[in-house]
């Protein structure tokens, strides 16, 4: 039975689970449980932002507080995942993997290939991302493109609760490391979640809306976004595909490429910043693979090329909103 | 022999000395061979170095697992790697351990417990730690050893290992190799602690330095903190004193060492002689025993470059494949 359930518990659900489900699963980070010697209450937090509460009083000690130390214990998640274990390993902020890239980039991303195919490597690391948290320049970053660049990762990146539990729970069972981002700006939204266990496959994109005039493709806080500017657009006459790529390596172009032979114009949102970015990509890969499908040039809608900025004032311009996403289109059905 | 004046039995004396042997001629063979164009890419040797990592490695099984550096061949032959298969990996052939794909500072067997040689210093470290954590959750008494350089134990992860370790009380060994230069630089500048024996006490764990020259030192320390952490008594460091023979990587001028070094150690500390000496002094070996073994570590090594040589190297159709398990 369904159950309206925030991305945050949805999460909480998706561990749980699995916890329960397979041994090897064992969840490590910052806090996660909180308290760790502390004279008060075990279980103080659950994570700084409560996503693992309750986890360490069902799972004892496969859930494990760490010293703030995020290169030890990412690297150690790693080469426990090489041992046997299936560890999710949460890293607070995503903007905290300057101090821990070496284990992710140059050493779980290559084992596979650099062993010749004889390693696995089955960990998860679960991290915060995205801004409109108001948590400033070293707290609110996408960075997702950096972990797109790197063969042999996986980048999953959900935009609501039931998408959050089904690619958790698959995220876990993968058997290649794989970079779990949950937009902090998320956790609260609510959708219907299954009590029990499901698996959303990777690389299968959700075409939230059908159109027909354009298609917008994007992933996490900006698909809402964009189905907000996509209806706006249908009282004007314009009907939009839009696309969420839910898993961002893999990716599932064929899915982006056969609505825009259908549409022939495309609009990239992303809230990352645009250089390089999966937006980027996406177009190339169109523009690469079906020109003369385009009936206009595309587009891209992204943060600017600043750092995430502290004032709100500021922050909520930063973040690519409905409108710039609706203006992107009038523009490409212009054309 | 009834009056065996060593606690290692006269087999065990045999088998050292044959990883010791095999690890050296390796390591000569390899110095000739990268000097005649025959083989690609960055190599770096540990002759000088072999008594640590085949004293350790007696004392551990196969399911007992080690992350290595950069100077790994040593590692990777006391662990069991197959030497046929690490030559072909060093030639960049797909008879290589790892298929040609990762050559001579990524050697792995997983199989054997070798987590990896490492071309990131310090990056085994972690890695270590996470093999020893699934090693307590077995609860089979499982260790994991860390080597690292003197140069690399100054970097963050390993000193955030030390930590974590210690924290959560894991089996782990972490192995300073202290060969007295970083590349170039002399260990007494970069090192800022007096003793390495400091530093783990810094970290709340036992910390011993040896003689990584004497096979028999090594054996008995490594020993001691092998047992403490089978026994749930957690981490240790064990730092080696040590003498690399040849420069940081092949190619290397060296011209930072000083004049009749390595002269010096090849006649002084050559951690093989010393062995020797030691094992056919005290009449526990009989030195024709070894002399056999000399001419089959030599017969082998000859045989793994031979196999390797000629040996395919990977085709295209190997380019893309291995990166994921599962590519959905």
């Amino acid at each position: 039975m369904a159950r309206n359930l925030s991305m945050n518990e949805a999460v909480n659900e998706a561990l749980d689970q699995e916890m329960a489900r397979d041994p090897a699963v064992i969840v490590m980070g910052e806090d996660i449980s909180g308290g760790t010697g502390a004279p008060g209450e075990d279980d103080a937090w659950g994570g700084p932002l409560g996503v693992t509460k309750g986890l360490s009083v069902k799972h004892g000690d496969r859930v494990m507080d760490t010293p703030l130390s995020e290169s030890a214990f990412i690297g150690a998640a790693i080469g426990a995942a090489c041992s046997g274990l299936r560890p999710v390993a949460e890293l607070m902020f995503v903007d905290f993997m300057g101090v821990c890239f070496d284990e992710i980039f140059n050493q779980a991303a290559k084992f596979r290939y650099m062993f010749g195919g004889k390693a696995e490597t089955p960990v998860v690391i679960r991290c915060m991302a995205g801004a409109g948290f108001r948590a400033a320049a070293q707290h609110s970053q996408m960075l997702t493109p950096i972990f797109t660049h790197i063969p042999g990762l996986k980048v999953v990146f959900p935009s609501n609760a039931y998408d959050a539990k089904g690619l958790l729970i698959q995220s876990i069972r993968d058997n290649d490391p794989v970079i779990f981002f949950e937009h902090k700006n998320l956790y609260d939204t609510k959708t219907d979640v299954p009590e029990g266990l499901y698996t959303i496959p990777f690389a299968e994109a959700n075409v939230v809306r059908e159109g027909g005039d354009a298609t917008i493709v994007t992933y996490g806080q900006t698909v809402q976004r964009s189905l907000d500017a996509a209806s706006t657009l249908a009282k004007e006459g314009i009907e939009c595909d839009v696309i969420d790529l839910r898993t961002l390596s893999p990716i599932d172009m064929d899915t982006v490429l056969e609505s825009v032979e259908e549409t022939g114009r495309l609009v990239c949102v992303d809230e990352a910043n645009p250089r390089c970015s999966i937006a980027a990509d996406v177009s190339a890969t169109v523009t690469q693979e079906i020109f003369g499908s385009l009936k206009a040039g595309v587009r891209m809608v992204t943060a600017p090329h600043t750092p995430v900025p502290f004032s709100p004032a500021l922050e909520d311009i930063y973040i690519p909103g409905a409108d710039r996403i609706a203006s992107a289109v009038r523009q490409t059905v212009a054309n | 022999m009834t009056d065996q004046p060593f606690s290692i039995d006269r087999d065990t004396l045999l088998d050292a000395y044959r990883t010791m042997k095999t690890i050296r001629e390796f390591e000569e063979r390899l110095h000739v061979d990268v000097a005649r164009g025959d083989i690609p890419g960055f190599v770096h040797l540990y002759a000088g170095e072999e008594a640590a990592a085949t004293a350790i490695m007696l004392h551990l099984g196969e399911s007992d697992r080690i992350a290595s550096t950069h100077r790994g061949h040593g590692h990777c032959i006391a662990k069991g790697v197959d030497v046929k298969e690490m030559m072909g990996e060093i030639r960049g052939k797909a008879s290589g351990a790892c298929k040609g794909k990762g050559g001579s500072m990524h050697i792995a067997d997983l199989s054997k417990g070798m987590m990896g040689a490492n071309g990131i210093l310090g990056a085994g470290a972690p890695l270590a730690c996470g093999a020893a954590l699934a090693a307590k959750r077995r609860g089979d008494g499982g260790v994991a050893i860390s080597f690292v350089g003197d140069g690399a134990s100054n970097q963050g992860m390993f000193l955030e290992s030390l930590n974590l370790a210690a924290v959560w009380n894991l089996p782990v060994i972490f192995v300073v190799e202290n060969n007295g230069y970083a590349e170039s630089t002399a260990m007494e500048w970069a090192v800022a602690c007096d003793s390495y024996v400091d530093r783990a006490s810094g970290f709340g764990m036992p910390g011993v330095t040896v003689d990584g020259t004497d096979f028999f030192a090594v054996y008995e320390a490594a020993g001691e903190v092998i047992r403490r952490a089978r026994e749930g008594g957690g981490p240790s460091l064990l730092e080696c004193k040590m003498y690399r023979f040849y420069g940081h990587f092949e190619g290397d001028a060296q011209t930072y060492r000083a004049e009749g070094e390595v002269e010096n150690l090849r006649e002084n500390h050559d951690c093989i002689k010393i062995f020797r000496a030691a094992v056919t002094g005290a009449g526990a070996v009989d030195p024709a025993d070894l002399n056999a073994i000399d001419a089959e570590a030599l017969a082998l090594i000859n045989e793994a470059v031979a196999h390797a040589a000629a040996a395919p190297m990977p085709g295209p159709e190997d380019l893309e494949t291995d990166v994921y398990i599962s590519y959905a």
